[in-house]
């Protein structure tokens, strides 16, 4: 790798005829290939900076004050925070957070790693099934959420007239039971993501050789054994990324539960994303919904980092 | 003995096409749904037992709902964002990807994981100073708000800077000693050479665009500027008892998309795989 970089310096150095700038020909070079370096990232830096750096750095802020409709943004300190400690509402907000990724997560990676083998059976029709299985990322999540209302509605809907035909009884209320609310947003959640995650493991179980699968069968290793002892350990670098990925789009799950539920019933499927849009947008207590934020941010950064760690570590 | 593990075989791959089928079945199912009772009158989308094949089809929907929704213009909205927005993020995306991929500058690779780092932040949190940043300078409320918000995410950056990795650094130094300057090797080495992945990345920010919901609700607020996306949840809103016509109207806000992922597929799967090969 060294070399090139030598190469080009003698290669870029030519064109430069003036002799004062001869004379430190390395500084000034240097410089020059910084500035053009800084010249490609700087337009798609300079919007991403405004529009995504600074708000981080303002969120901050922000939740220190007590920023609300009237504008005034007096510096409160800690008192946005001690509040969070007390308010029954944030508590509800927390716990659906993680309720809805406690069972997102593993339902997520388990539907698509089981789509991915399937598809990589190189059965006829693949082609056809992988397009079915991505379709419903591509689909509008407003779309979505009106299908499966209609889909999850309790008398009518399709869905409780097929569960009648096995059980009776009562059936699920769904969408508007508090019980099953949370339960019908992880399925639509579910269904709506494990074909963006099937493509991932699908290229993953691309990098797997066939020669330690023949190995693995002439050493009489059944399907299961196989699966377990070869496919997983091979997958260990698309399992991490996807589980890394998951979590993330789980914490900051938000439209989906605004268009199909609106937090309700009640406060049944509040999520800490949909609590600060109600407490910023609605009742436009800005430093308080500052405070909600940093606590979501920090959730996310967190987990995430702690991924890292612990990827870090196994690899070790 | 040789005949056992062929049946074994056999009955195998019965049951994975089995599996496939009913997996396929079960996906699509809110499809079909959806489109079947976009035909229909309002009092047969819901009924015990469900009619598979509406009686008669009611065609009078999708001519009704450009009548009792505002399409032309939620339409006409999104699309022009969706241009906007994708132009501007594969043109920058790429050009910095460049400067990431091909390019050494101190801090440069500093600068790279705060970009990544920021796939970890959700937009959620941070909406609100960004909110207050763009209607300080008068942009709420305008369809310029929405460009701006989705034109330059990290996401391109990303693909962009992983498949130029994927091209040989000889080719540029070979094209710096012929004298070509950096902007010269981006325009005439580059670009050409990364056609898949600049499909894959316009044919994602477009499909993203034009799926954004949330973007929209907190910024636009005149019926005029409303996308589909938005205009159709208030249409819910406005007519939550005319299931067929919300029927109908997620229906046509599907198909434009339906019709782009279906054309450029390819490049939709190559453009995910590739971000998560390297991760």
């Amino acid at each position: 790798m060294a070399t090139p970089v030598v190469d080009n310096q003698g290669a870029l150095g030519l064109p430069y005829p003036d002799p004062p700038r001869r004379r430190a020909p390395r500084t000034s070079l240097k410089l020059r290939n910084a500035l053009v370096g800084w010249t490609f990232v700087l337009p798609n830096f300079a919007g991403f900076a405004v529009l995504t750096l600074i708000p981080v750095l303002l969120l901050f802020y922000y939740s220190l004050t007590s920023w609300n409709i009237f504008g005034n943004a007096d510096w409160v300190g800690l008192e946005n925070y001690r509040r969070l400690l007390a308010d029954q509402s944030f508590h509800i907000a927390l716990g659906n957070t993680f309720y809805y990724a406690a069972f997102h997560i593993p339902l997520t990676i388990a539907a698509s790693l089981g789509l991915a083998l399937l598809l990589n059976q190189k059965l006829r029709g693949a082609a056809f099934f992988r397009t079915v299985a991505f379709f419903p990322y591509v689909t509008s999540i407003v779309a979505v959420a009106v299908v499966w209302n209609m889909l999850f509605s309790p008398e009518f809907g399709p869905i409780n007239q097929f569960i009648g035909m096995f059980v009776g009884g009562e059936l699920p209320g769904w969408t508007v039971s508090k019980d099953w609310a949370m339960p019908a947003v992880i399925i639509v959640g579910t269904w709506r993501y494990m074909g963006y995650y099937m493509l991932l493991f699908l290229a993953g179980l691309q990098t797997v050789p066939t020669e330690l699968h023949e190995a693995a069968r002439i050493d009489g290793a059944g399907v299961w054994q196989r699966f377990w002892n070869v496919t997983l350990p091979c997958l260990r670098p698309t399992m991490f990324l996807v589980t890394v990925m998951v979590t993330i789009e789980s914490f900051k799950v938000f439209d989906l539960i605004l268009v199909m539920t609106e937090g309700g019933p009640g406060q049944a499927t509040l999520v800490l994303s949909q609590y600060i849009w109600q407490k910023g947008f609605e009742q436009f207590e800005l430093g308080y919904a500052s405070s909600v934020a940093v606590v979501l941010f920090l959730i996310c950064i967190g987990v995430t980092v702690v991924q890292f760690l612990y990827n870090k570590r196994r690899d070790a | 003995m040789a005949t056992r593990p062929s049946a074994l075989r056999k009955t195998g791959r019965v049951l994975l096409y089995l599996a496939m089928i009913v997996a396929a079945a079960g996906i699509l199912l809110p499809f079909a749904w959806m489109v079947i009772s976009s035909l229909k009158t309002n009092n047969q989308v819901f009924t015990a037992p469900i009619e598979w094949i509406p009686d008669p089809f009611r065609w009078r929907n999708y001519v009704d709902i450009w009548i009792k929704g505002d399409m032309v213009t939620w339409v006409r909205n999104t699309m022009t964002v969706s241009v906007v927005v994708t132009l501007l993020q594969v043109v920058t995306g790429s050009f910095a990807a460049y400067g990431f991929a091909k390019t050494r500058f101190p801090g440069r690779d500093a600068l790279f994981l705060l970009y990544i780092g920021t796939i970890a932040v959700p937009w959620a949190s941070y909406m609100i100073p960004q909110f207050q940043m763009l209607s300080s300078w008068g942009l709420a409320n305008t369809l310029y708000s929405i460009m701006l918000l989705q034109a330059f995410g990290a996401f391109g950056v990303f693909l962009m800077k992983q498949y130029y990795e994927s091209i040989p650094d000889s080719l540029c130094e070979a094209a710096r000693i012929d004298g070509l300057s950096e902007y010269g090797i981006w325009w005439r080495i580059m670009l050409p050479l990364s056609v898949p992945a600049l499909a894959s990345l316009t044919i994602i920010t477009f499909v993203t665009t034009w799926n954004d919901y949330l973007g929209p609700l907190i910024y636009l607020r005149d019926r005029e500027l409303w996308t589909i996306q938005l205009g159709l949840q208030r249409f819910v809103g406005d007519y939550n008892a005319e299931h067929a016509l919300i029927m109908t109207g997620s229906v046509l806000s599907v198909l434009p998309i339906a019709i782009v992922f279906l054309l450029g597929q390819r490049y939709f799967v190559q453009g995910i795989a590739t971000t998560g090969v390297k991760g």
